[in-house]
């Protein structure tokens, strides 16, 4: 099974966010940008069919700047293909309409089965890339994936339900799967690994073709919440926050 | 221009799905204030009755057709499609769950029409509909008008409550066709795995300690363990725990896992995603430990502190052992 896995950088939500000046923006002037957390997911599950069943492991990503590690990266833990997709703007955030048209024109001479991505990114606005792309591409989509199985030729994707049910979804090849997350957690690997790669290992580059952001809402303002009912927050040391709770538990007679 | 305000209903096994109210009670408000009717759409095979349960809706559309007795992405998304393209709502409510998700892109591609997703207010501003959405994990806010003349909405919860989307009797059912040919489908249902059992139903416990990705590592849970016993609770947990295979799912609390109400809820170490915050937010008391300030959780939260959780554990634990004991 030939696997494509495209992954999305998503600002680093530890660290301080602020939107920039013209209100309607994240600041990314000193903004981080790491992999999203459900496409390394999406990388673990692709790499758990790699090695049950066979085939390749391609990671594809925006160039939206410092990406190099995280595809030497994925090299490292087992891919066989990364792919940088170049092109004007990505740096200054791009939405998921428009970063779907460019990942689907970057497909165009890849050959693959399965695409694996995140169910969905933390800064998604406009809908998620994984069903983006498989509409584009008219390919089936189940997202919400905790688990994938091939059988004769179709696949048998895990997908959850609130409440912890889950449904077996029986999907026709080529398919699209957002993941939730993997069966396994994400693979660690150790930096001598990358380092290795880096020397060995080559990034694929390919120019995005025209993006089409269309189907985005316009945003007219992007702010920060004020919230009207705040915490009342607990100041001082461990030791003097664990008496205030204890006297919080016992005045709600939770002590008994 | 419709001024049509639709809400897509969501159902497993003959269950209409929360969000569903939710939607309901927000495009009631939307309706109105656009001097429009709401429409909800039912999906379903033998499953008139449920028409029943939507009655805050001017109407309901009932599509029945064997292939769409439960949810399947493909089915779904051809038959909202057929129907959104033939009457062109000004907005079409659907959830931003695990089956909302699966078909707004794939419609709204289809449709060329735009897609808002994770929105959790909507309002009305000189004539206008408007959308308030979380992005960031929360910690940020955008908005802006819902796109003319029709426009896709995913909804989290959190803005309304549900059981304003609730009200006896029933509406008018328009039962109709499904609008394209459900044939050649290239996802079926095979079956539905129940939920574990035998674990802590940790709906049932009136104290929990729910540890998230503030925990650090696995070692550190048996603190939580140790908390949680001394205070006659249980441990649960918010999704990273989880997917590290550090707690079983049944303990998972949020958007896939268990909606809990506990009349004590501490938030360990999680940051109060709104996948998160949509599982526990009716607790009785919410207590937030976060070295983050600006964690969402603390909006939530009625006490909150900034320490560091693994630090606090132990010392608080022995402080209920001691004031338990005398």
């Amino acid at each position: 099974m030939n696997i494509v896995v495209p992954v999305k950088f998503v600002p680093d939500l530890v660290e301080e966010l602020e939107i920039d000046k013209s209100g309607v923006a994240l600041d990314r002037t000193y903004m981080r940008l790491i992999p999203s957390e459900q496409d390394e997911h999406a990388l673990e599950q692709a790499l758990l069919l790699k090695e049950r069943y066979g085939g390749t492991v391609t990671v594809v990503t925006l160039d939206t700047g410092d990406v190099d590690e995280a595809l030497f990266t994925a090299i490292a833990k087992g891919a066989d293909h990364v792919v940088k997709v170049l092109g004007d703007g990505f740096a200054e955030g791009i939405n998921n309409h428009a970063a779907s048209s460019v990942l689907q024109a970057a497909l165009k001479d890849i050959a693959f089965d399965l695409i694996l991505t995140g169910t969905q990114a933390t800064d998604d606005l406009d809908g998620s890339t994984g069903p983006l792309l498989a509409a584009r591409l008219g390919l089936p989509f189940v997202g919400y994936v905790t688990g994938v199985e091939q059988e004769d030729g179709k696949i048998v994707a895990r997908k959850e339900y609130p409440g912890g049910l889950v449904a077996e979804m029986e999907v026709a090849l080529p398919a699209v799967l957002g993941i939730q997350a993997a069966e396994k957690p994400p693979r660690y690997v150790v930096t001598s690994l990358v380092m290795e790669a880096m020397k060995t290992a080559k990034i694929e580059e390919v120019e995005a073709g025209q993006a089409e952001g269309g189907g985005a809402a316009e945003v007219a303002r992007m702010y920060l919440p004020e919230s009207s009912e705040r915490a009342e927050m607990i100041e001082g040391n461990v030791d003097h926050v664990a008496d205030a709770l204890v006297t919080v538990f016992r005045d709600r007679g939770l002590l008994a | 221009m419709s001024q049509e305000v639709w809400v897509v209903a969501e159902t497993v096994r003959g269950e209409v799905m929360e969000i569903t109210y939710t939607m309901l009670a927000a495009g009631r408000g939307l309706a109105d204030k656009l001097g429009g009717s709401l429409t909800a759409v039912l999906l379903g095979h033998n499953a008139e009755g449920l028409a029943g349960t939507l009655g805050v809706a001017d109407g309901v559309t009932y599509v029945d057709h064997a292939a769409l007795a439960e949810f399947t992405p493909d089915a779904y998304q051809r038959t909202i499609a057929g129907l959104v393209k033939g009457a062109a709502p000004r907005v079409v409510l659907l959830g931003h769950s695990s089956m909302g998700m699966d078909v707004a892109c794939g419609i709204g591609i289809g449709l060329g029409s735009p897609l808002i997703a994770s929105c959790q207010t909507l309002d009305v501003q000189a004539g206008k509909p408007h959308y308030v959405s979380l992005t960031c994990g929360g910690k940020v806010l955008a908005e802006g008008e819902l796109p003319e003349p029709s426009c896709l909405v995913t909804m989290v919860p959190g803005g309304y409550k549900p059981k304003d989307g609730r009200k006896e009797g029933a509406p008018k059912v328009t039962k109709v066709a499904p609008p394209t040919a459900l044939d050649d489908l290239k996802v079926k249902l095979k079956g539905y795995i129940e939920p574990e059992t035998g674990d802590v139903d940790i709906t049932g416990e009136s104290i929990l300690a729910s540890v998230g990705r503030g925990i650090g590592q696995r070692d550190n849970l048996k603190l939580a363990e140790e908390l949680a016993a001394a205070l006659g609770g249980a441990v649960s947990a918010s999704r990273p725990v989880v997917d590290q295979g550090w707690l079983p799912t049944s303990r998972l609390v949020g958007k896939s896992g268990k909606s809990v109400k506990p009349r004590l809820y501490l938030a360990l170490g999680i940051s109060g995603a709104p996948e998160h915050a949509e599982g526990m937010r009716d607790a009785e008391c919410v207590i937030a430990i976060n070295t983050d300030e600006k964690a969402p959780i603390f909006d939530i939260a009625q006490y909150g502190a900034t320490v560091d959780v693994v630090k606090l554990l132990p010392v608080l634990t022995e402080k209920i052992k001691q004031a338990k004991g005398s």
